[in-house]
């Protein structure tokens, strides 16, 4: 008796057209699915796609802004992705953003005249300076005892915005400000000089700057590989004598203080100021960024670019009815659908035959 | 008549099974894994009402054939046969349902539920809306008639190791399981956990069921076995009737009796010692002790084979000396150095090198390249760096050295190396660790699982070390491989060292009884 049956097996290597096969196919089924809820929803899908599009990348103004918002996707993508490598699920990239504009403000409101040469490296340093500090407090009871550090990044992030909150409602509320929660505008040393006449912002060079050294690290020190080992087989890290407890800790640190940065250059160079709903989860769209560059910090501006466009036709469609939630939600399908792929990249569906030894042999 | 036209062993057997006395019989059963026969024509059987031991060596096939009785491989040929009815088993449920339940060694326990939900968890025959009042009387009922001290309400993580076999075994026979296959149960009881579940046993036995131990514990045997059956390599060597039951006959069928040649060797071992250990103890990972009191020494250019069945403490040995395990008491020294609590870092240092038993999963990174994998050890050396970088192009050198002369075959430097074959990573790492020039070499189960030609070739390797100087501890549980290469030969039974011999006065017997447990005079 001779069946077949379906049956998923692991592949020993990734094949490589599905390498970016995959990926491409993820995306296109996300924008179908996203079609059926905009049709359901009595949109003409083929026009509000076409609206995003232009929107973001096809005009002066779109394109700007789409690099506007891919520069904090870039720097806490990077950020998260760099403890990703070591299988530690920073989830905090937002909280630790907030801490870092928190810092960086607190820098710039306490000099209002000091000038840009020492006032931008001060402010560079703080956030990093909070962002690591703000990382630091789960990444030590992780590597103490083992607490989970998705549960405990993931909490920590409300708390750092609902601080910035307090601040911006209540002590460092700009009184001329006719009472909205924002702080007081930065002087002009504390502002990050922006390109021509657009909003984009010398933060683009951090993004930049970040990669290059992400790569330099995790491809080329001796951090980098132990990053990597611990990464992938924790047991051979202990094995060849690394000290896992410091990289758990030193990982953390560095993956919040770059996170932290970013919050730094969204105050000084978007806003030049502080104010409520700074972020609009740049630090959880972090996470989508990391996992669909795998953790290749080229990648990762690339596809924060193409995430920040998103945002962007977004709220161009706004204008035509489309809840921005729709924004939010084709976010979650692109993620739904890559993880999937991943699967499928790793493992493949076979038809087997199954023969059955049945009693008729005898 | 059918039976007359068959030879006549088959036709014995076929009068037996009509007889209908057997719950159990397995005919010539073969199952074969890639490159491995785990069972070659095996039978074995189990009557009503006997408890029925089976006996090996660790690799011996003993597990793979209760597998097999239970539902979880399917044989590639023989047939298996209960209560007379020829059955092919699709799943360890329909194996259950035919009456068939196995205790595992690591049980198959939900913590966070209780004893009765544990015990129904998978029943079928459990109704949708649960009435766990009911089911817990029934389950106290249940386990009061053999003995099996459980209360079904409480919570399993709340349990001992002893109660948690306990409820395994109950569920089994509240899943109306007529044959019991206990494997190693008493590998993890204390002596009078082990009592009490020799009680119940025998009690279940006496109630008409079929018990099956799986054991390599030779007074286990003559303490509770009806009937013994005896694997080795593969085979059933042998089944024995109780009033046969002898110890010295039992361990020369477990350990064969071939003639192992000794190894040419040209040089003498040096005299000078490079580890010692005085008195080690340690714990194992259920914080019970895991070594006791150890002492023995290594010399310069001597392999010191360390006999046993796994799990006797070769693994906290390995670890304990490598730096990866606390040591209680005691002390190891490192060519006259005491070392005794040093990381695995500074006994990197010190020159200690080890071959891991889990190829992939601690020695090597399978999602890595054989260059990332090869400096391992050595990246943090000044001549690989450049500051905080790693110097690649001598990496590269150095690595495509080293794959040249051991002659591993890598299809690029870069590619995974989980896609290499058993004796290709064991080149890798041995490449590796070799490269580090070590005093001591520490290889755990080197041959595992590699084929004849690879196995040759590893052994080579070893040898072509020992001749150049270096401490040799090579702790395997194929005894063949140990005479083969050993100097002198030390026997880890139960965490302790049962005895020492020198390799040219090892009788295959003596060491088997020592593997047992039994302690012998030190002969060297």
């Amino acid at each position: 008796m001779i069946l077949s049956s379906y049956t998923i097996e692991k592949r020993l290597a990734p094949s490589s057209t599905a390498f970016i096969f995959i990926p491409v196919l993820s995306i296109v089924l996300a924008l179908i699915f996203g079609a059926v809820f905009l049709n359901l929803s009595g949109f003409n899908f083929i026009e509000i796609y076409t609206k995003m599009f232009t929107g973001a990348f096809g005009s002066y103004y779109g394109l700007t802004e789409t690099i506007v918002r891919s520069i904090p996707l870039t720097i806490t993508g990077l950020g998260v992705a760099l403890a990703f490598r070591m299988q530690l699920w920073n989830i905090g990239g937002e909280g630790q953003l907030y801490m870092g504009a928190f810092a960086a403000t607190w820098v710039a409101l306490s000099f209002p005249s000091g000038s840009a040469w020492w006032l931008l490296p001060a402010m560079v340093l703080l956030s990093m300076l909070a962002g690591g500090l703000w990382a630091l407090l789960p990444a030590i009871p992780k590597a103490l005892w083992g607490v989970n550090e998705i549960i405990t990044t993931l909490m920590l992030n409300y708390v750092a915005i609902f601080w910035v909150d307090y601040l911006v409602y209540g002590p460092w509320k700009d009184p001329n400000g006719f009472n909205f929660p924002l702080t007081a505008q930065f002087g002009p040393g504390a502002i990050l000089p922006a390109l021509g006449n657009s909003r984009i912002h010398a933060g683009l060079f951090f993004g930049i700057i970040l990669a290059v050294l992400f790569y330099i690290v995790i491809y080329h020190t001796r951090w980098g590989y132990e990053i990597r080992v611990t990464g992938e087989n924790p047991n051979s890290a202990k094995y060849a004598g690394m000290n896992t407890l410091k990289n758990i800790i030193l990982v953390m640190v560095v993956s919040g203080a770059v996170c932290g940065l970013a919050g730094m250059s969204e105050v000084s160079g978007i806003g030049g100021r502080l104010q409520h709903g700074l972020s609009p989860g740049y630090g959880f769209t972090a996470i989508i960024v990391a996992w669909l560059s795998r953790l290749n910090p080229f990648a990762i501006i690339i596809v924060s670019f193409l995430l920040g466009g998103l945002q962007v036709g977004g709220y161009i469609v706004q204008t035509s009815g489309i809840p921005s939630s729709m924004v939010s939600m084709l976010q979650g399908m692109l993620l739904f659908f890559v993880l999937g792929g991943e699967l499928l990249t790793n493992y493949r569906i076979s038809k087997t035959p199954v023969t059955m030894s049945g009693v008729d042999n005898r | 008549m059918l039976a007359d036209a068959l030879p006549a062993t088959i036709a014995k057997g076929l009068k037996e099974s009509m007889s209908n006395s057997y719950l159990v019989e397995l005919k010539n059963i073969t199952k074969k894994f890639p490159g491995v026969i785990a069972n070659d024509k095996v039978n074995f059987n189990v009557k009503k009402g006997e408890i029925h031991a089976l006996l090996g060596e660790n690799g011996s096939g003993k597990s793979t054939l209760m597998s097999i009785l239970s539902g979880l491989y399917r044989p590639d040929e023989g047939e298996i046969i209960i209560n007379g009815t020829r059955m092919v088993f699709k799943s360890p449920r329909h194996a259950i349902s035919a009456g068939i339940g196995m205790v595992h060694q690591h049980f198959k326990l939900i913590d966070s539920f209780s004893v009765a939900e544990n015990v129904i968890l998978g029943d079928d025959r459990i109704p949708r809306v649960l009435n766990m009042k009911e089911i817990e009387k029934n389950l106290a009922q249940l386990s009061l008639r053999y003995g099996l001290h459980i209360n079904p309400a409480s919570m399993v993580w709340q349990l001992s190791v002893g109660e948690k076999q306990r409820v395994e075994i109950v569920k089994m026979l509240y899943r109306g399981s007529q044959v019991l296959i206990l494997d190693e149960p008493t590998a993890v009881l204390t002596p009078q956990e082990t009592d009490e579940l020799f009680r119940n046993i025998k009690e279940m036995a006496k109630s008409g069921r079929g018990i099956v131990v799986i054991t390599h514990k030779l007074h286990e045997v003559e303490q509770i076995a009806d009937r013994v059956t005896v694997l080795r390599k593969g085979n059933s060597v042998a089944t024995l009737e109780r009033d046969q039951i002898n110890r010295q006959e039992l361990a020369r069928l477990m350990v064969g009796q071939e003639i192992t040649t000794q190894c040419k060797r040209n040089t003498r071992p040096g005299t000078q010692k490079v580890l010692e250990l005085q008195n080690v103890s340690c714990l194992n990972d259920l914080g019970l002790s895991g070594l006791k009191n150890i002492t023995f020494e290594v010399h310069s250019g001597e392999i010191f084979g360390i006999a046993g069945v796994a799990g006797n403490g070769q693994r906290e040995l390995a670890e304990v000396i490598y730096g990866l395990r606390k040591i209680n008491s005691g002390s190891i020294l490192v060519n006259g150095t005491n070392i005794t609590g040093y990381s695995p870092r500074q006994m990197i240092d010190c020159g200690v090198a080890l071959v891991p038993e889990d190829r992939l999963g601690t020695g090597l990174i399978p999602n890595l390249g054989t260059i990332d994998n090869l400096i391992l050890k050595d990246y943090r050396k000044e001549k690989m760096n450049r500051g905080p970088f790693i110097n690649w192009q001598k990496a590269k050198q150095k690595v495509s050295r080293l794959v040249d002369s051991f002659e591993v075959k890598v299809s690029s430097l870069e590619a995974p190396v989980k896609l290499l074959s058993g004796g290709n990573l064991q080149r890798l790492l041995l490449a590796r660790e070799i490269s580090s020039k070590p005093q001591l070499l520490i290889a755990v189960y080197p041959v595992r699982g590699l084929d004849i030609k690879a196995t040759e070739a590893i052994h080579e390797l070893l040898m072509g070390q020992r001749e150049k100087g270096t401490a040799i501890l090579l702790i395997s549980e194929d005894l063949d491989e140990i005479c083969k290469l050993s100097d002198r030969i030390g026997v880890l039974s139960n965490g302790s060292i049962t005895g020492i011999i020198s390799s040219d006065q090892a009788d295959i017997n003596e060491i088997g009884l020592l593997m047992m447990g039994e302690t012998g005079a030190e002969a060297i």
